[in-house]
């Protein structure tokens, strides 16, 4: 909300602080202020220019030459092409040599042969307007060459205030100076307007309905519309506001329209009241009636729109048909014209739910559906009333007709909250005297009664929806009080019942293995396609990525992807994030996973070394170590490409003791991956985090006695797994056998077609004593007449 | 015998020049043979030594193992100079040259922040906790004191997977969720994905991480919870970091609070990174409201706590001055690097 710091002031003249001070008090007590601007900015040596005469161009049909008062003894010369210049006519001036608020510099020049002394601006020249169709015509008396800083009251500040949702009563002037004067509610005062013209009335209460001027003004739906006021102002005259008016809302960054419109936007932005003023001419009956649509009916609303309106809805009908959609926004039919002589003023209070349900429905925000969502002063309508009423036959004539009207079928009365100064002690954790409490409440209109105990009653007023309870006034009384006068010293705490979350402690050594092994951490997008993802979102920011993620791996190539677009011929990137997949019912299934993407060498080129790319047996590695600590107790093995149609070459899986598969790595097929032709084959892995618990770590005492190896080279079919071999040879030999690797695979010609040799390195050792020689020949022997006689294997070179 | 002799101390000085002469092992290796192998002329003069007079033999056997001992003996010293030699070759290997290098890798700038967040707040008794992602929007919004009608929901856009189920917009639902589950006292921090409907730019991403804390115990006060947040602000921006508090609104905290820290770049100057204010805002907390123990079935009377929420991302902007939040999530493998060394 835009707040002009010379309105604060009008209201509240003991406001002695500068803008930037008062800002600086309401972010600390109240709510923040995001920016202070001063108008002023660049205008300051810009004048109120008279024009005395206007003559004709000699040569341009287009051009005027002007004669402008500036103040000095002669009249300067400005050539125009402005449609519209009024002799005797007040306008912005700004002459050769001097700048326009945007930096740009103004130049003594001929226009078709006729020099130009300087020019007139228009609003958007000046900055603080929208209007760049004509230059500024000033309503109002002014001396020629006054600065037009003071003219047009630029000398000002914006305060751009962020509300928060829990203080309505902050949308107004009125209660920004409220909160701010050190008297609070007592210092302020409504400044009479210039010329201020009183209207005296008494307003007529009624329960559901009555009428004035003629008028009837009923209220269908109390429940929507607690409260209504109602008056008729014959004989306007509808015109453009004067320039004292129009600087006010240009100042909070408003565009004034006409006085009547500008009047009831001026009474919003300082009592925070939303008001309608509606050609009374137009209105059937002539009524005023406060229902709920009916089904199949339709209003044009201000800004141009056909709406269809639902029962659920609030409108203000005529007679008729619905004239405006309460809370939101008026009719086209019954808008304010220049036409319009006869008004009828509507000062309401809606209730903040269907306000909020209409607002939604329709998708339509406006200055009056913001306020009334968030709840105005009921109590305060008669004021906003008489203050609209006063200002609009101040600028625009006519009288009041009749006796306005207040339908309040149900008065609200105040609520009483009971505080108690134990428990301020007990959420503050300081103790405040009672007096101290009443000096942070009385002020904001809260009224303080001693109550039961060493509670005190605190009266809530009305504009104070939020406060309800006895927490809401201890927020109150903190802040208030001064949150920086609370003190920060440590005190005791207990340990908590709880225990570390074991999914962040295995994600940190998943990350720690990662890193040792040259990846970096990404973060990608988890919202996927329709064919990457199993959820879908209802209301997707796009179209095209409308699922959620249903595994990371895909995301990650595509940042590899990404990488590769960009001239990265070496990517190692990793994620642990969640994965989702649909589920019965409407919670999806997460599943924590870590994935890995990549792609080049497997180390950076080095003048001794050659540029080895990364291949299956990496993978294997990684995997492997990686389902070792996400998933321990799994096994990491070879999908059966026959079994398996699946999106990976060299495919392996990870397999728990259960048979479920928690994982899976491989190549990513080349048709798969977008990537320029210099890059390489692409790895991919997932395996999905599962916590149990650690296993402890014995020691296993070391070796006292020598090992013994033997090597054996063994001949086989290409069709003999490394895993059989393996398992033939565990099996046969003794518990001796301490290590088996393979130290060599061969192919070649020398050997005959369709085997190969595989080369086992044996370690064998006793804990107890020294194997001999012929011990471990005998073993070989068992092992080698095992493989002979199960995978009939030789020996390479026996 | 003179013969004899004077061939022998021929022998000896070739020899000795020769071993000099030598300038490598190979060609020592040359000389040796030369001179002491089983061919070489110094051992035909030995077994010339029997073709001598007997009573010349001794003298004559003692002056030639002289010369073959002092050969050996050079031949060794010069063998050993040789290799010092060459041990100074090897000495003059160009270790300007780079090492053999390995791939750096390195933690997202996100998890660098989360797990120091989480660490200092581990030294004050809070451990990690955990939460779903798509959340019901009772645990999102009503068990928080957030009624779906009221304008507070509006703040955060949410993103609907159906009508009472969405994408979480904070860390918070955890807290209901944890308290739920387990007896006060409570003490966790919750990092985690969240999610709200802001287009992709240079300050929004429509998923980023979150911390969320929460303390709760008998006699927990606004006191406290300034003294935790101070303490979180000290040990991970700097003791001359400076804390301010002022108010603010969230629907499930009460108080509410904001909290700045002077800023990190200009200290309380104005700059272009605090916006010329000195300070720059760094998470939302407050005391627990009310309403959220009775909705967990906590006793409001008995127990208080405060919480509070941040941005990892933004907090990561901050500190290793990123200009735009994309960043974190482009995946360029030349930005992921940088934090190798962080």
């Amino acid at each position: 909300m835009n707040v002009s710091y010379r309105w604060l002031k009008s209201l509240a003249p003991a406001l002695k602080e500068s803008a930037a001070e008062l800002a600086e008090r309401l972010t600390y007590t109240a709510v923040p202020v995001d920016d202070v601007v001063w108008l002023g900015e660049n205008l300051a040596e810009l004048v109120v220019g008279h024009v005395l005469q206007v003559d004709k161009h000699p040569s341009a049909d287009r051009l005027v030459i002007c004669q402008v008062d500036i103040g000095r003894d002669e009249p300067v010369r400005v050539v125009t092409g402005a449609p519209v210049v009024v002799e005797g006519g007040y306008y912005p001036y700004v002459g050769a040599g001097q700048a326009l608020p945007g930096g740009q510099l103004i130049k003594k020049v001929k226009l078709r042969g006729e020099s130009s002394d300087g020019m007139l601006c228009s609003e958007r020249e000046l900055g603080i307007g929208r209007d760049a169709a004509g230059i500024m015509l000033l309503h109002g008396e002014f001396t020629p060459g006054q600065p037009l800083l003071e003219a047009l009251e630029l000398d000002d500040y914006r305060l751009d205030v962020d509300v928060t949702a829990n203080r309505p009563d902050l949308l107004g002037h009125w209660g920004i100076a409220r909160e701010l004067a050190p008297g609070g509610e007592a210092d302020l005062r409504l400044p009479d307007f210039s010329g201020h013209v009183r209207a005296e009335y008494a307003l007529e209460r009624v329960a559901t309905e009555g009428k004035t001027a003629g008028v009837t003004v009923r209220i269908e739906d109390p429940e929507g519309c607690p409260r209504y006021l109602g008056a008729v102002i014959r004989g306007v005259t509808v015109g453009p506001s004067p320039e004292w008016l129009a600087n006010r809302l240009r100042a909070i960054g408003q565009q004034p329209i006409n006085n009547v419109v500008d009047a009831t936007n001026y009474v919003l932005h300082e009592l925070n009241q939303p008001l309608h003023a509606f050609d009374l001419a137009t209105l059937a009956g002539p009524a005023v009636v406060i229902r709920r649509a009916s089904t199949g009916e339709t209003l044009r609303t201000l800004d141009g729109k056909e709406r269809d309106l639902e029962p659920e809805m609030l409108v203000i009908a005529d007679a008729e048909l619905p004239t405006a959609m309460a809370g939101l926004m008026g009719g086209e039919e019954t808008e304010v014209t220049e036409q319009t002589r006869d008004l009828f003023l509507e000062c309401a209070y809606f209730d903040p739910k269907r306000v909020r349900r209409a607002a939604k429905g329709l998708a339509l925000d406006t200055d009056a559906s913001y306020r009334f969502q968030r709840g105005i002063d009921p109590d305060g309508l008669p004021r906003a009333m008489q203050r609209l009423i006063d200002l609009i036959l101040t600028l625009a004539g006519g009288a009041v007709d009749g006796t306005p009207i207040d339908v309040n079928p149900k008065p609200a009365r105040r609520r009483t909250v009971s505080l108690r100064l134990q428990r301020v002690v007990h959420l503050l954790g300081v103790e405040l005297e009672s007096d101290t409490i009443r000096g942070c409440l009385e002020p904001i209109g809260f009224e303080v009664r001693e109550g039961k105990g060493d509670a005190l009653d605190v009266e809530v007023p009305a504009w104070r929806p939020d406060v309800e309870r006895e927490v809401d006034l201890i927020e109150e009384v903190a802040r208030r009080h001064g949150y920086d006068k609370f003190p920060d010293a440590m005190q005791d705490f207990r340990p908590t019942t709880l225990r570390d979350d074991s999914y962040a402690d295995l994600s940190h050594r998943l990350r720690d293995a990662l890193i040792g092994a040259g990846f970096l951490e990404a973060k990608t997008n988890p919202f996927a396609p329709a064919g990457e993802g199993d959820v879908r979102l209802l209301n997707p920011l796009s179209e095209r990525e409308d699922h959620l993620r249903r595994d990371l791996l895909t995301g990650l190539v595509h940042r590899v992807e990404y990488n590769f677009a960009r001239g990265q011929k070496d990517v190692r990137l990793f994620e642990i994030g969640t994965a989702f997949s649909a589920a019965e019912g409407p919670t999806p299934a997460e599943s924590i996973r870590v994935a890995a993407a990549w792609t080049g060498q497997r180390t950076p080129s080095h003048w001794a070394g050659s540029d080895e790319e990364w291949d299956v047996w990496d993978l294997k590695w990684l995997l492997a170590t990686l389902a070792g600590q996400a998933a321990p107790g799994a096994e990491v093995r070879p999908v059966d490409p026959q079994a398996d149609s699946g999106s990976l070459e060299l495919a392996l899986a990870v397999i728990a003791p259960d048979g479920r598969t928690l994982g899976w790595g491989g190549r990513l097929p080349a048709q798969s991956v977008e990537a320029p032709r210099w890059a390489g084959a692409v790895w991919g892995l997932e395996v999905e985090l599962v916590v149990v618990p650690r296993q402890a770590v014995a020691y296993a005492a070391l070796p006292v006695y020598p090992a013994v190896e033997r090597d054996l080279a063994l001949l086989v079919k290409k069709s003999v797994l490394a895993v059989e071999l393996g398992t033939v040879i565990r099996e046969a030999a003794p518990a001796s056998l301490e290590c088996l690797t393979v130290f060599d695979v061969y192919e070649g010609e020398s050997l005959p077609a369709d085997t190969r040799s595989v080369a086992w390195r044996l370690r064998f050792r006793a804990p107890d004593r020294t194997l001999t020689d012929d011990e471990v020949d005998g073993a070989v022997t068992q092992i080698t007449s095992a493989l002979q006689e199960k995978l009939n294997v030789g020996i390479r070179g026996a | 015998m003179q013969d004899f002799l004077s061939s022998l101390r021929e022998l000896e000085d070739s020899g000795c020049a020769a071993i000099n002469a030598a300038s490598a092992p190979e060609e020592l290796e040359r000389v040796r043979i030369e001179y002491l192998g089983r061919k070489a002329r110094l051992t035909q003069i030995l077994r010339s030594v029997g073709e001598l007079p007997q009573a010349e033999r001794r003298s004559a056997g003692a002056e030639a193992n002289r010369v073959k001992s002092r050969l050996q003996e050079l031949l060794d010293a010069r063998a050993e100079e040789l290799s010092a030699t060459t041990g100074m070759l090897e000495v003059e290997v160009d270790l300007t040259l780079p090492g053999r290098p390995r791939w750096p890798g390195a933690r997202h700038p996100c998890t660098l922040v989360t797990d120091e967040v989480c660490g200092i707040f581990r030294e004050l008794g809070f451990v990690r906790a955990r939460g779903p992602e798509a959340e019901t929007t009772w645990y999102n919004f009503t068990a928080l004191n957030t009624p779906l009608d009221h304008p507070a929901a509006d703040e955060q856009d949410t993103f609907y997977l159906a009508d009472d189920m969405v994408l979480r917009t904070h860390t918070s639902p955890v807290q209901a969720r944890v308290m739920e589950r387990a007896e006060p006292p409570v003490r966790i921090v919750v990092p985690g994905v969240v999610y709200r409907r802001d287009p992709f730019d240079a300050s929004h991403a429509p998923a980023f991480e979150q911390i969320e804390g929460l303390a709760v115990d008998e006699g927990i006060s606004f006191v406290d919870f300034k003294a935790s947040i101070s303490y979180f602000v000290h040990r991970f921006f700097g003791e001359d970091t400076a804390t301010r508090f002022r108010p603010s609104f969230f629907p499930f905290t009460e108080p509410s609070a904001e909290v700045d820290v002077s800023c990190l770049l200009c200290h309380g100057d104005g700059c272009s990174a605090c916006k010329g204010t000195g300070w720059i805002e760094i998470m939302g907390a407050g005391m627990v409201d009310p309403a959220v123990f009775d909705n967990v079935g906590y006793d409001s009377e008995r127990y208080t706590g405060f919480a509070f929420g941040m941005g990892v991302g933004r907090i990561a902007m901050l500190r290793y001055r990123i200009p735009d939040i994309r960043l974190l999530y482009e995946s360029d493998v030349r930005f992921l690097e940088q934090f190798g060394r962080a």
